[in-house]
């Protein structure tokens, strides 16, 4: 059928096309590596840390439609699994003093490969502990449960000390500067997520947010993909905890703290619920621009008039910039779109019709 | 032997007997039509039979396995599909991908297959082979021009046909309908009727159907059952339902005179 060899034709364009554009991604990289100074790729490693976060919540509440507010306990799991496993035992010593650390954790150090498997993997299991409470409720009873086990959480690690150090933290991680070590773990999770939510499965998770019940009656197990969804979620919250880990070199239970999970969630509503596209945009956009707004917390000279500076001015800017964002697009920058190459061959298709037809279209596109 | 059974089923909520001691035999192929007033538990049988509630008492037997305490999504899988009385699509969904949805319960990849997507593997064609069904599905039905437009803008008709379609995908042995006349002019009603003639013959399907449309009920269902106030009043063919004074005095209410 020429039907079928055409769709696997576009199949292999777009394939062709994705290895392009993963390739032009780390050519940028290597520009932006050359030519910026290390607190720009500080700032842009932390956008990637942002990103990985805010896909793993943006699978959780964008794609399953299930609210959870407890991402920062899992970022905090992640970030504490990984460091513990990659922190040299020296240093474990010197961190312990009030408490020595457990046996198995005081000589074990992991490659950081491994580590950030480990992160995902524990704060998944986590979350599966977690999920046969927690995911028999619905909207915002879900939010409060999700949030108490998050707080939860963050109290017992500031209380087991001698697995955590208890409020003391832990001091000399391993740090981490290259920004192809983040960027490249971001692109890999932005592949893996995308492949879910492309997938089968991915469409149950869509079908859940869309209508529960009629999910259900299509013969979707509720409860076995409302986990898989929130443990998938989780396990990318590990890994970002844990790149954040590697990125501060020093973490204290403060890192499970609400602002944590409230600074993810306003990536993914600002980028669009359901869009991983708008949740990496959101990402960079939101983690440049606090830094960016800094100058108005110092004192400005206009000639006329001279600012004193404010020290959190810029947070007074930046929530007014967001109210403004989310007054003009209530579902976020991208909505539920997704920059994919359908998208692209769409807009093409529609581009040279226009010039050819006489703007006739065919196939008139319709965007959701 | 009954293609479904329900025996003596009771749903209880708090005081209120919603249904009670409903038993329905219900043959292969046929097309049976649920009616009855506003309120008398129609759509509460519908829950009982698919799950959604759990009957306070009575058992529920499909294909001679009590299905009494199953959940909504196994009883689907066992081949009971329903629609809904206030149409259900996925509004983010295109008509394509509404059907889709309903292969995936009988997908049998892991996740991490479906993540890796390796051409040639067994996740793949699955998923093919459920494309393929789904392509067929829609001809059959007559959606396919519309695959890619969103599932609830199409017009109103249209959406009822899809959820049918929908609830067909799951490959059922039976269909519950609920309402589908509902909101329809008297033309689209007499397509509705075809349509659903259509798939009882196409599909092989046994139908259930609750409806208020009488010309809809008397001219396809070959037997009906009249709930009242959660009581089954009267059953059997359409002439005799017609014909059954306590039907007419459900619906008409009895004359003081009389």
């Amino acid at each position: 059928m020429s039907k079928g060899n055409n769709n696997s034709k576009i199949n292999k364009i777009k394939l062709f096309m994705t290895i392009a554009a993963i390739i032009l991604a780390f050519i940028t990289l290597y520009i932006a590596n050359n030519n910026l100074d290390s607190y720009k790729i500080r700032i842009l490693n932390l956008a990637a840390v942002y990103a990985v976060c805010g896909l793993g919540l943006n699978i959780i509440n964008g794609f399953t439609g299930l609210f959870s507010l407890g991402h920062a306990g899992f970022m905090m799991i992640g970030a504490y699994t990984a460091a513990l496993v990659t922190m040299p035992p020296d240093v474990k010593t010197m961190n312990f003093y009030i408490e020595p650390i457990i046996a198995p954790l005081a000589h074990l150090q992991l490659p950081i490969p491994v580590a950030l498997l480990l992160a995902g993997s524990i704060a998944a299991l986590f979350s599966l502990i977690i999920a046969v409470p927690v995911l028999r409720l619905k909207g915002d009873y879900l939010a409060i449960a999700s949030l108490g086990f998050a707080e939860m959480l963050r109290v017992l690690f500031t209380m087991a000390g001698s697995i955590t150090n208890g409020a003391l933290g832990l001091k000399g991680i391993p740090g981490i500067e290259s920004i192809y070590f983040y960027w490249g773990t971001a692109i890999v999770a932005i592949v893996i997520i995308k492949q879910l939510i492309n997938s089968s499965y991915g469409h149950a998770f869509k079908a859940i947010r869309d209508d529960e019940i009629a999910a259900q009656a299509m013969g979707i197990n509720l409860f076995y993909h409302k986990t898989l969804s929130f443990a998938t979620g989780a396990f990318f919250a590990g890994v970002g905890g844990a790149m954040m880990g590697f990125l501060v070199t020093t973490i204290d239970p403060n890192i499970g703290i609400f602002l944590q999970t409230f600074n993810i969630l306003m990536i993914i509503v600002l980028g669009g619920l359901g869009s991983l596209t708008g949740t990496v945009i959101s990402a960079v956009l939101v983690t440049s621009a606090l830094e960016l707004l800094r100058f108005v917390d110092a004192p400005i000279d206009f000639g006329f008039f001279a600012y004193p500076g404010i020290p959190g001015m810029r947070m007074v800017i930046f929530s007014l910039s967001l109210l403004l964002v989310i007054i003009f697009y209530q579902r976020g920058l991208m909505g539920m779109r997704e920059f994919n190459w359908d998208w692209v061959i769409k807009k093409y298709n529609q581009f040279t019709n226009r010039s050819g037809k006489g703007g006739k279209g065919h196939g008139a596109v319709k965007n959701g | 032997m009954a293609l479904l059974k329900t025996d003596k089923i009771t749903m209880q909520f708090g005081g209120i007997v919603a249904v009670s001691d409903f038993s329905l035999n219900l043959q292969k192929g046929q097309i049976v039509g649920l009616i009855g007033p506003n309120g008398a538990g129609k759509t509460t049988v519908f829950n009982m039979i698919t799950g959604v509630y759990t009957p306070t008492k009575g058992s529920v037997y499909f294909q001679d396995t009590d299905i009494t305490n199953k959940k909504p999504d196994a009883i689907t899988k066992l081949g009971i599909a329903r629609t809904f009385q206030n149409i259900r699509l996925f509004s983010n969904m295109n008509v394509y991908d509404n059907i889709l949805i309903a292969k995936h319960t009988r997908l049998k990849s892991s996740p991490l297959a479906a993540i890796l997507n390796v051409p040639g593997t067994s996740y793949r064609k699955q998923m093919d082979t459920f494309k393929e069904e789904c392509w067929e599905l829609l001809e059959a039905v007559e959606l396919a021009d519309e695959a890619f437009e969103k599932g609830t803008s199409l017009p109103y008709g249209k959406q009822r046909r899809l959820e049918i379609a929908r609830a067909l995908a799951t490959n059922p042995e039976i269909l519950l309908l609920d309402e589908p006349a509902a909101g329809m002019n008297p033309n689209e009603s007499m397509e509705l009727m075809e349509f659903i003639r259509k798939v009882r013959n196409k599909f092989n399907v046994t139908i259930l159907m609750i409806e208020h449309h009488m010309k809809v009920v008397m001219g396809i269902c070959e037997h009906i059952v009249v709930l009242d106030h959660g009581f089954q009043i009267a059953e059997g063919g359409p002439a005799e339902i017609q014909r059954n004074p306590k039907v007419i005095e459900a619906y008409l209410g009895v004359d003081a005179d009389a």
